[in-house]
């Protein structure tokens, strides 16, 4: 179908502010292959009735806006307390000299400007060809722009327990700065790799991750975007995954003007299972907050297992979105399908809009969603408040009580207690004013 | 300790008028029992005290230990010392038990200008009143009142009493589905706290509660008003006769 002209116009504005990175070979005809996607697709507009709820204007324009700085200076940065690799980013670009070596047990790790510059190397095939399958049935155009454009980003292969888990950390020190980055991740047959992502990164953050997960691999994901007011943000995660394989994301995300987080997952193997949570926290009083996950998962295998859980919490005219999809193709049978979108609504001005679907052609699956907007329960709010707990406590109590069960998909008991209290402290600081 | 002069409350939202006039002065040191027949506003009372949202107050005043409790908010009355143990305890998933009352102990103290109390401070005091309730460690690490069972939701309030040590306690049918053993833990909870300085107010449709947690003054309640008062013979007489004869005599 042709691109309608004022979308070609939009698409053709943007893409005349970037340049495809140099290069040869096997990554050249991906990334061109890519580009040819974005010009096909067109960027994306409010009328697509994939951005139904979200205006990505602020996506395609050439720059982006402006976005202040956040620093919070006297708290240590999220996941200090654990043991890792660290890896660091500023404004979407790798910084060496900030990062441990990147070498870790069980991990190959290399720059992608490295690893594309290599005449055979195994991420061809997984770099763009996994936001190349997710673009079907629905298109995902800012996706096919990083795979065309990023110039950094990691690729990352697990042959084997990874021996802690590779941190990225997302440091932002420019107001204008428009990042992309592409990492592309490998688990091989048997392998366990987890990868965790932090950090206000750029005034305009662009971020596809795609993950090929193979046999009995796994991978973990825990990530949070934090408190950056201004953020736009759109990031994708591409994965598949083969037999017997998990695949376990969560994110924690804070305020920010535009956050966009899809997950595009494909189960093609049988038994094997993906869980997606999220919990973010809207305020919109000083500055405004929009948050969206879209998440489409493809079970293409018998006895596959997805869920996904979602919780907002929104206030002072905080938008919330929730699209999820669970589509069943013929034959994969015995499907255990769950998706369940939450969100509590703190005032009148906040909103939640969410579109859960189920598309199933087996016969034997078991499948269900659910999707509830509420506010917060004033008999318990009463029952805190006469036991002496200050009304603004008291609602954060509740609030963490509802965010916990998204918390709990996480699988590791420390990890949990690092997103847990690190929630506290904020909503500590916020009370504090 | 507690003066209620005149209270006139009706609903926020519909023009029904609830209290019609109840005047009431518990003193330091004593017990007082309110009973009366359903519906009479003996739990509207209870609430208005302790500010629950949804009520009027058209007239009158209520005062613990002379300040005004209808102009403060609920945590400000529960850090002045009024407590009210529920008639129904809420639910409230996803909060710990213990996270509850040590936030509300400090908060607490932290209104009235105290230190908060450690961890291990904390541990101490709630174990020590949870056994003597037994009410046992497991149910201390579940959320709220989930999974509880009507006496151990009842038991849990007299915990939470005993552990944030009120000045002015005020008892909604905290007998009501408890079995024997449990009503004589709950009293025993109650008689243990009382002391000079401290005041009850137990409503209650039992005489039998109050044979172990004896009252200095019984008061019948009736359609919005405080209609006799009385020694503890009051709850012997409502409980042989019921109140058709007091209601009557009075009209
Ligand atoms: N929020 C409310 N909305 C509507 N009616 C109310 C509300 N609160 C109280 N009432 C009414 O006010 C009256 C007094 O109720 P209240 O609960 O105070 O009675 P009570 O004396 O505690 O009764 P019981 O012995 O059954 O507990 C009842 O008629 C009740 O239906
Ligand atoms: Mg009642």
């Amino acid at each position: 179908m042709a691109v309608a002209q004022p979308k070609q116009d939009l698409t053709e504005t943007r893409l005349a502010t970037l340049d495809l990175p140099q290069g040869a070979g096997w990554a050249r005809e991906a990334r061109e292959a890519a580009l040819a996607r974005v010009r096909d697709m067109g960027l994306p507009t409010r009328r697509d009735e994939y951005w139904k709820y979200t205006d990505p204007a602020s996506l395609t324009q050439p720059a982006p806006p402006r976005a202040a700085l956040f620093e919070a200076t006297d708290e240590a940065p999220l996941f200090s307390e654990i043991d890792r690799l660290r890896i660091v980013f500023v404004d979407g670009v790798f910084d060496p000299d900030q990062s441990d070596d990147l070498s870790l047990a069980g991990v190959e790790i290399e720059r992608l400007s490295d690893a594309l510059n290599k005449d055979i190397h195994w991420a061809r095939d997984v770099f763009g060809t996994l936001e190349a399958a997710g673009q079907t049935p629905v298109a995902r155009p800012l996706a096919a722009l990083s795979t065309a454009f990023a110039t950094d980003g990691l690729v990352i292969r697990a042959t084997g327990m990874a021996a802690k888990p590779i941190s990225f950390v997302y440091l932002h020190r420019s107001e204008t700065s428009d990042a992309m980055l592409h990492h592309v991740v490998r688990v091989e047959e048997g392998a366990e790799l987890t990868i965790l992502e932090n950090g206000p990164a750029a005034a305009r953050f662009m971020k596809t991750m795609e993950i090929s997960v193979a046999d009995r691999g796994a991978f973990h994901h825990i990530r949070a975007q934090g408190r950056d007011h201004e953020r736009r943000a759109a990031t994708h995660m591409f994965a598949r995954l083969g037999e017997e394989s998990a695949y376990k994301s969560f994110t924690l995300t804070v305020n920010g003007i535009l956050t966009r987080n899809e997950h595009v997952i494909e189960l093609t193997g049988d038994d094997a299972i993906a869980h997606v949570a999220g919990a973010a926290m809207g305020d919109g009083k000083t500055i405004a907050c929009h948050h969206d996950d879209t998440v489409f998962v493809t079970h293409d295998a018998v006895n596959c297992e997805s869920r996904q859980v979602f919780k907002k919490v929104l206030r002072n005219g905080a938008e919330g979105v929730f699209q999820g999809k669970i589509l069943v193709k013929p034959g994969a049978q015995k499907t255990d399908g769950y998706q369940i979108s939450q969100a509590l609504l703190l005032d009148e001005e906040a909103s939640f809009q969410a579109k859960p679907e189920l598309e199933i052609y087996a016969d034997d699956v078991k499948c269900s969603h659910g999707s509830t907007t509420g506010a917060i329960d004033e008999t318990a709010l009463f029952y805190l408040r006469a036991r002496g707990v200050p009304r603004e406590t008291a609602t954060d109590l509740l609030v963490l009580a509802f965010i916990d069960e998204a918390i709990q998909e996480i699988e590791d008991a420390g990890l949990q207690d690092e997103i847990r209290t690190r929630l506290q402290l904020w909503l500590e600081r916020r009370r504090r004013g | 300790m507690l003066s209620i002069k005149n209270l006139h409350v009706k609903l926020e939202d519909e023009d029904k008028q609830i209290l019609k006039g109840v005047d009431l002065e518990v003193e330091a040191g004593k017990v007082h029992a309110i009973m009366g027949p359903n519906g009479s506003g003996k739990s509207t009372l209870s609430y208005v005290l302790s500010g629950r949202d949804g009520y009027e107050v058209t007239d009158g005043t209520a005062a613990l230990e002379g300040e005004d409790l209808l102009a403060m908010e609920p945590e400000e009355r529960a850090a002045a010392g009024l407590f009210l143990a529920f008639q129904y305890p809420v639910e409230i998933p996803g909060v710990g038990n213990m996270t509850f009352l040590r936030t509300a102990l400090n908060a607490q103290r932290k209104t009235r200008g105290e230190d908060e109390i450690s961890a291990g401070e904390f541990l101490k005091l709630i174990r020590d009143k949870a056994a003597s309730l037994k009410i046992d460690a497991e149910m201390l690490k579940r959320p709220v009142n989930v999974g509880f069972s009507g006496g151990e939701k009842k038991r849990n309030e007299i915990l939470q009493m005993a552990v944030l040590a009120p000045k002015m306690c005020i008892l909604d049918e905290t007998d009501s589905g408890l079995d024997v053993d449990a009503m004589k833990l709950v009293a025993d909870g109650v008689n243990a706290l009382r002391d000079a300085g401290r005041g009850f107010l137990v409503i209650t449709h039992y005489q039998r509660l109050l044979d172990h947690i004896q009252p200095d003054v019984v008061h019948i309640m009736s359609d919005g008003r405080i209609i006799k008062t009385g020694g503890p013979e009051l709850a012997i007489e409502v409980e042989k006769n019921g109140y058709t004869d007091i209601v009557g005599e009075v009209a």
